[in-house]
Parts: C-alpha cells; structure tokens; sequence
C-alpha cells in the first residue's frame, strides 16, 4: 500500500509544496486613531468589512449585564434620518448583508456587499450611518428587549445553555468575563434608552475601534471606504485594560439538576491570554489532548473505546486577559461518573507524561499543513484579519505561523501544561439527571 | 434554534433536522451560498468512469485548497420501517476501519496530511468529504476508494459506535424541545413517505439494528454507479480524471437495487398536532406539501422556483414581510423563519416556524402568518419588490463563490438528487424570471388549508 502511494505522489507531481503565500497585509491608522487592517484580492467582486470595538460584555455596567449585547443588537434599528426598515431595505435592495455579534471581548460588526462602485458606495453609506449616528428609537427598543428575554428565556430550556453558563458565572466570580454575554433577564429589564446611549458614546470611537477589509478593492479605495465607516468617529480613548484573572486555586463542583437525558458536563480552569507566550505550546498540546476530533486522547478514551459520548472536545479560549480552559462532554445520566473519572484521568496524565514525540509530530503535521485552510476564503481572512486586529499580534503572524508551530518542543508542551493545567484544582459543572 | 432553511439546499442554516454528522463540528459554519456572474462561472468537468462512478470536478484557484466529496444516493428516504437510522449509523462505521485499516485510522491519516475530513447523512444522500491543500488529493481518493469496498464492520465496534449514535440522538433531538416538536411534526405532516421518519432514526430502531443490515446496506448502496465524486479547487480536472481512474476505476460492484420512497397521498384536511416537553417557550411550526423540480412536469416546473422567491419575500432578510409585519410592526413574533428546498428526491414542505413574542400567544403568530399567505394569494406582489428580492439573488450568487465546500456541496446535492449538475448554472436565471404572477399562483395552489399541518410546543407548566 505505501508504494502505491509513493508512486502516485510522483506522477501526480507533488511539486507545489512550495511555501503557501500568507496574505499581504496592509495597514494604517486613521487621524481619530482607529486601525485598518486590508487584504487585496479580486477574484470575487465582492468587499468584506468587519469592524471589532472592545465592546463585549465584559465592559458591561455591573449591574446592567447584556447592555454590550442590547447595544450592539439595537445598531441596525436606527440611524440618523433613517429607522430600522429604511435602513434593512437599503442595504437588501442592493444585496449586502449587515451581521453583528458580540462576546465578551468584543462586538464586532459585518457587512458582505458586491465590489461594484454603486453599490458598494451606497451599503456602506448606510454601514457608516448605523455606527456612527444610531438612535436607539424607544420603541424598537422592547421590541429587542423582548426579544433578549425570550432568548434568555429560551436558554433556560437547552442544557447546553445552563452548563456554559454556571461554568462561567463560578470560574470567573467577580471579574467580568463572568458576564454573560446574553445578559441576566432582571438586568436587561432594566437598562435604559439613556445607557445604550452612554455606552455607545463610550465605547465606539476611534481608539477603541479597528476595521478588517478584505475584497475586491485597492488600498486608494479601501482608505476612502475605512474613514467612511469608521474615520468619522469621535476620537475618544480606549477603556483601560481589563483586570488581569488569576489562575484558578482550588477544584469546585456545581450540580445542576434539570430534566433531560443526557448530563452536560463542562470541566474546566482559567486559561491562557491571546498574545501569552504559552499559546503555541498549550494549543498543540491540547490539540492531542480534546483538539483534533475523534483522534484527541480525550475522544479516545471517551467516544471511540467507550462510546460513551457524541461530542467530547477540550480548548483553550484565550482572550484579552486569561479565558478559559474547557472540556466539553454530554453523556447519559447514569454514565456521568463515569464519564467524569475518565476525564480527570486522562487529563492528569497528560499533564504528568505530556505527549509522545510521535503525536507532537502528528500534531504539527495537521496544524502546519491545515495552515491554507485557514485563508482559503475572503471571509477567513477577514476573521484573521480582526484577530491580528483585536489583539494586536504581530502584522508577520500568518507569514511566521507554520514556523512557530513547528519550533515547539515536546518539554515546552509538557512543561506548559504543568505550569498552566492543575487536575487538582479544576471546576466541575454538571446539569442534567433530574 | 430556528430551522431557518430557505432556499435550494436546506442544509444550508439549519443543519440539525437535516443532517446528521459524524463529529460534532458545525460543518457547514462559514459556507455561504454558491455561484458566480455568468461570464466568470469557472466551467465544471464531467466524466463518467466505465464503472458508472460519476466524476465532477470545478477547478477554483483562489487558494491551494482542494476539496474532494464523495455523494451516495441512499440516506433516511430510502430506509424501511423497522430499518430507519441505518444509512446514518452506516456512515459513522465508515471511519471504523477496512481490510487494511484500523478504527479511526482514516481520520488520522487525514489529519497527519493536514487535512479536516467528516461525513453527512441526510434524507436523500449520504456524503463523505476532505479538505486538504491541493497536492494531498490523491490521499482523500485512496482511502476513499479503499472504504467503498473494504470496510471492516466489525461487531464489537458496532456496538459501541451504535451507542455514540444514541447520544447524538439524545444531544439533537430528545433533550431540545423544539427539536421533539419537529420530528412529531414530520411524523404528522407525512402519513407514507419515509420523510416521516427522523434521519438519525427511531430510538426502537437504533435499539434493534444489527450489524448485519448495515452490511447489505453497504453492500447495495456503496457502488460506484451509486455514487458522484465531486472535487473543488486549485486542481486540473484531466489529472483528476486520471487519478480517480486509478483509484475508483477498479471497483466493481453489482449495480443498486432501487429501494422507492412510497409516495404521499394527498393531504385532504389540515392537520394539528401539539408538543409537550420541559420548554420554556412557546413554539410553531406549519407546513404546507409542495412540489420540487423533480416531482413537476415540463409545463409546470416554474413552481418550485416560483416558491423559492415566495419563501425569500417572506423571510429573504430583515426587509422581508415575516420579519417587517409580524417581528417590527404587529410584535407577535420574537422571530419567525421560512424552509423550503426545490432539490429533493421527493415532494417536500415549505415550512414556516417562529416563537411568539413574549405578549402573544401561538393562536396569534398562526393567524399573522396566515395573513401573510393570504396577502401573497390574493395580492400580487409589487415590482420593486420583486426586484429587490432579485437584486439578493443576484448578490448572494457572488458570495457563494467564497465557499469551495459550497460550491461542492450544490453540485452533489443536485446530481444525488436525479438532476443534471448542469442545473446549477440555470438555477438562478430560473429565479431571476419567475414573475409575480407565478410567485401569486404557486401560492394559491399550494398553500392552502387543506395542504397544511402544524406542530405547536407548548412549554408544561414550570416546576
């Protein structure tokens, strides 16, 4: 069998294995300090547009949780001179597509539209306007609110939901990744028109605000279009950085009693930073440990010798500060314990022996070679694009990608996992069994 | 939470009662709609090995990527009662391993050539697919063309794998109460054809399935002539012509025995049915039998695409009439969403789900939607709307071009289902021309009453 394909790699012509081309990246700063970040690439006359403010919902009030999620979902509801059907029937009727979304770090805003002039001119007209001049009308504003509180109200009947969010609330206690970023109903129904208002003014400005533009443009036009969207903003300043999150002192149990078949389980401590030293080190480690699918340890041990679970995967998020590291499991009721001790030993011992050389060589083999799977689209490179943004990594970090991944040692990973993963001291959230 | 799955390919959004999957990755996360402007549609070649596998292949050089799927005509519609779930249980065995290969190997081979692989099943097909940078093509088709004859099935696997496969079940279905009230939903709204049962099969089913049917599944089904290889990207298709021969070439296998979907008898009165389950809110579905390009004769085959621009009036966007009239302007919807998909093996539903704003109540958010049919019955729909409609077709053509796993996806899905790939290319000039006239009589004979069931979850009272 190996010869064959030996000699089918040959006459097929194995030939392109030359570097894969990181995408060139251009960048500049606009006068009220926001960030561009610009892709060219014209096979496909379309733009893509993403502007990321830290916005998310850890710069919710303390008493007011879901305001970064209210404001971002009450953009599109009205602007300067138009209300939120004007500005949804000026954007479809040329074909561009306006998305927002927010998380803890960030709020992030999209627009899809066709390269040609006209169009483009006139969607991010009204992309520029939402932003820049939106006017929170009072009554579209329950109409969101309701819509929040059904959504809350929805995730009270999803496992999944209830786990994601003890976990959460009890790993991070008092600083503000507990948010969540879907709010608390009592908070929600109580935010006012006048702290949407205040928190827009704080938050959506020039320093606090990058822009990633990928598409069928060059950089002349992308500069017209950037100061545009987010050229006219005030200035302002960027809030102070978040409280750093402490690493994770002792283990906890949480159960959560709820009627469904299967216990959710979600295990877990205080990770890593986006730009941390570690990353590369704990990310191709965890790739072995829950990572890479159906062949991660944890799978192995879980789903494939056991079938004791669909889904089983362990990560990293890493974030502005410390994120989480998670280990994500669903199982019958009556497996749970199980499930669990099978968990907590896999991971000890992965922290204790790390990996083998061979899996840390297949490991790198995936992620280096999976590399132009990653920016093999407009809407890829433009996630990337706002990443690099956001967190601020180096303008060669796709270019020094493959390399980094592969300078990695067996020791690092071990050693980081040892610094950075205590199986003494992990939360443990369970719901289901009722 | 919605079904959200308007348009040709219902897989597009609302993967979950549509497909089932092998690993719980959101496979389809990022893949828009598919297709180009005319004068740039990069031409796909076709050609049809002397075993009957059919080969497609649509050259896209935007990145050294190449995606390689391989479609089997056999999924849900094809199962007998007593059997349903197979075809998906078949699929997760396919990465347990051949003659040559143990459990889980092809995944890791895969992965070691840094490529991500999974597999989908749903009513009408079943696909295996490969993502890897595009010298690595010929690693996907060997072990691809090695599972289609050489798969293992072993027992003792089985009865593990058949497990995992109950925790899926579990995961999707039984602990998502929107998610029960869909398949009570499709068990009403069909009475004979096999789309009434769920993909991932009934628990009864999946309890006494053996790994005995599985094997004559795999042994009728798994055929070339049974099969469409489709790849996309960076590739010239005469050297992927030649490297299919070589690895696909060989496979002989008995030709199918054609299994029907019996086909549904229509629907003479409307049907209710009513959900109960630990929700917290409220939810409802309706769904009205409607024709697919396969089911129509020549005359009438401006239906389903007529219905395809009946479903984008009302829920193509936030301008669209579902969302303006009952989301912003009557607020008895928190949201509402519209299905329907013209590629299918069989007549299928143009569904309309959507939970009620907190103040109202299902009676009303199922009086507002009818409303709505009605309007489109009764009152031709306006050119500027209509063109605006076209104008989202026209842009969405563009940016499915983003997707080289899209664009595969259409082309398997198309050819799995009967039709010509060729199809493809005319689907959206098939939109462009439908006229408001169509789009009024598509309506006025198809969704109506007596053609129309619906599911209402009702949440039990909180404990």
């Amino acid at each position: 069998m190996i010869r064959t394909i030996a000699k089918a790699l040959c006459l097929f012509g194995i030939l392109s294995l030359d570097a894969i081309a990181a995408p060139d990246i251009q960048r500049w700063t606009l006068d009220n300090g926001a960030r561009v970040y610009f892709v060219e690439t014209h096979q496909i006359p379309m733009v893509q547009f993403a502007v990321g403010f830290d916005a998310g919902s850890a710069r919710d009030p303390k008493a007011l949780k879901g305001l970064a999620r209210f404001v971002s979902d009450m953009i599109e509801e009205g602007a300067e001179g138009m209300d939120g059907e004007t500005i949804a029937l000026e954007l479809e009727s040329v074909g561009a597509q306006y998305s927002n979304g927010n998380g803890r770090d960030m709020s992030v805003f999209e627009l899809r539209s066709l390269s040609e002039e006209q169009i483009l001119e006139s969607a991010v007209q009204v992309f520029a306007n939402i932003l820049q001049n939106p006017t929170f009308p009072a009554n579209a504003m329950e109409r969101i609110r309701d819509r929040m509180l059904v959504g809350l109200k929805q995730q009270l009947q999803s496992p999944g939901s209830v786990v994601s969010r003890a976990f959460y609330t009890n790993l991070f206690k008092n600083h503000p990744y507990s948010n969540p970023p879907s709010g608390e109903a009592e908070e929600v129904a109580r935010i006012e028109r006048g702290d949407l208002i205040n928190f827009h003014r704080r938050y959506f400005v020039g320093a606090n605000a990058v822009i990633a533009i990928v598409g069928d443009l060059n950089e002349k036009q992308a500069r017209i279009w950037a100061s545009k969207i987010v050229g006219g903003l005030p200035a302002g300043t960027a809030p102070d950085k978040l409280d750093d999150v402490s690493p994770s002192a002792q283990d906890d149990v949480l159960n959560i009693s709820f009627p469904s078949s299967q216990t959710h389980m979600m295990i877990g401590q205080v990770g890593i930073r986006r730009n941390d030293p570690d990353y590369f080190p704990l990310y191709i480690g965890n790739y072995i440990l829950g990572g890479s699918g159906l062949i991660s340890r944890l799978s192995g041990e879980i789903r494939e010798q056991r079938g004791l679970a669909y889904s089983v995967y362990s990560y990293f998020i890493p974030m502005q500060q410390n994120g989480p590291f998670i280990i994500n499991l669903q199982t019958r009721n009556d497996n749970g314990a199980l499930a669990e001790e099978l968990v907590s030993q896999t991971v000890t011992e992965f922290v204790q022996r790390g990996p083998t050389q061979e899996e840390l060589d297949a490991a790198k083999k995936n992620i280096t070679g999976s590399f132009p799977l990653r920016i093999n689209s407009n809407k890829k490179i433009a996630d990337n694009l706002l990443s690099i943004a956001f967190y601020d990594l180096p303008l060669d970090y796709l270019e020094t990608y493959s390399e980094k991944v592969n300078s990695v040692t067996l020791e690092q990973v071990k050693e980081s996992f040892q610094r950075r993963v205590f199986p003494d001291r992990l939360l443990r959230v369970f719901v289901g069994g009722a | 939470m919605l079904l959200k799955i308007k348009s040709l390919f219902p897989s597009r959004n609302g993967v979950l009662p549509f497909l089932v999957c092998l690993g719980a990755i959101s496979l389809l996360a990022g893949c828009t709609k598919e297709y180009i402007q005319q004068s740039t549609a990069p031409k796909v070649y076709e050609k049809i090995l002397d075993n009957g596998l059919k080969v497609l292949v649509k050259p896209d050089t935007r990145a050294p990527v190449v995606v390689s799927q391989i479609w089997y005509k056999v999924g849900g519609s094809y199962e007998p009662e007593g059997k349903t779930g197979i075809s998906h249980a078949l699929e997760h065995m396919m990465f347990k391993g051949t003659d040559t290969l143990g459990p889980n190997e092809f995944s890791r081979i895969i992965a070691e050539h840094g490529g991500r692989d999974n597999a989908f099943t749903s009513r009408d097909y079943t696909a295996y697919f490969q993502t890897l940078e595009k010298s690595k093509l010929e690693v996907a088709f060997r072990l691809e063309a090695d599972r289609m004859r050489n798969i293992t099935l072993d027992e003792h696997e089985f009865s593990k794998e058949i497990e995992v496969v109950k925790e899926e079940r579990r995961l999707r279905t039984e602990d998502r109460p929107e998610s029960m009230a869909y398949e009570t939903f499709m068990a009403t709204a069909y009475t004979r054809s096999n789309y009434r049962n769920p993909i991932i099969g009934w628990p009864k089913d999946l309890d006494s399935l053996h790994v005995e049917d599985l094997r004559a599944w795999y042994d009728n089904f798994y055929v070339p002539s049974n099969a469409t290889l489709v790849v996309v990207g960076d590739v010239e298709p005469v050297e992927v012509f030649d490297l299919a021969e070589r690895y696909f070439g060989q496979i002989t296998k008995p030709r199918t025995q054609p299994t029907e979907n019996p086909a549904e008898p229509a629907q003479s009165e409307l049907r209710r049915v009513e959900v109960r389950a630990p929700a917290k809110v409220p939810y409802l579905l309706l769904g009205y039998h409607v024709p697919v390009i396969t089911s129509l004769d020549p005359a009438e085959d401006w239906v389903p695409y007529a219905l395809e621009i009946a479903a984008y009036l009302l829920d193509g966007g936030k301008s669209a009439r579902l969302n303006t009239a009952l989301v912003r302007d009557q607020q008895v919807a928190s949201s509402v969403g519209v299905g329907y998909g013209a590629v299918s093996r069989n007549p299928t539903l143009f569904l309309i789900d959507g939970n009620p704003a907190p103040d109202a109540t299902l009676e009303q958010l199922e009086s507002a939607i009818k409303e709505q049919i009605d309007l489109m019955r009764n009152e031709l729909v306006t050119e500027k709307e209509l063109t605006r409609v076209k104008a989202q077709i026209v842009a969405s053509k563009v940016y499915e071009m983003d997707s080289s796993f899209y664009q595969g996806m259409q082309l398997g899905v198309i050819e799995t289902n009967g039709l010509h790939w060729q199809l493809g290319e005319e689907i959206h000039e098939r939109l462009r021309a439908v006229t408001a006239e169509q789009v009024r009589d598509a309506v006025r004979q198809y969704l109506v009453d007596d053609n129309l069931t619906i599911a209402v979850l009702r949440p039990e009272a909180s404990t």
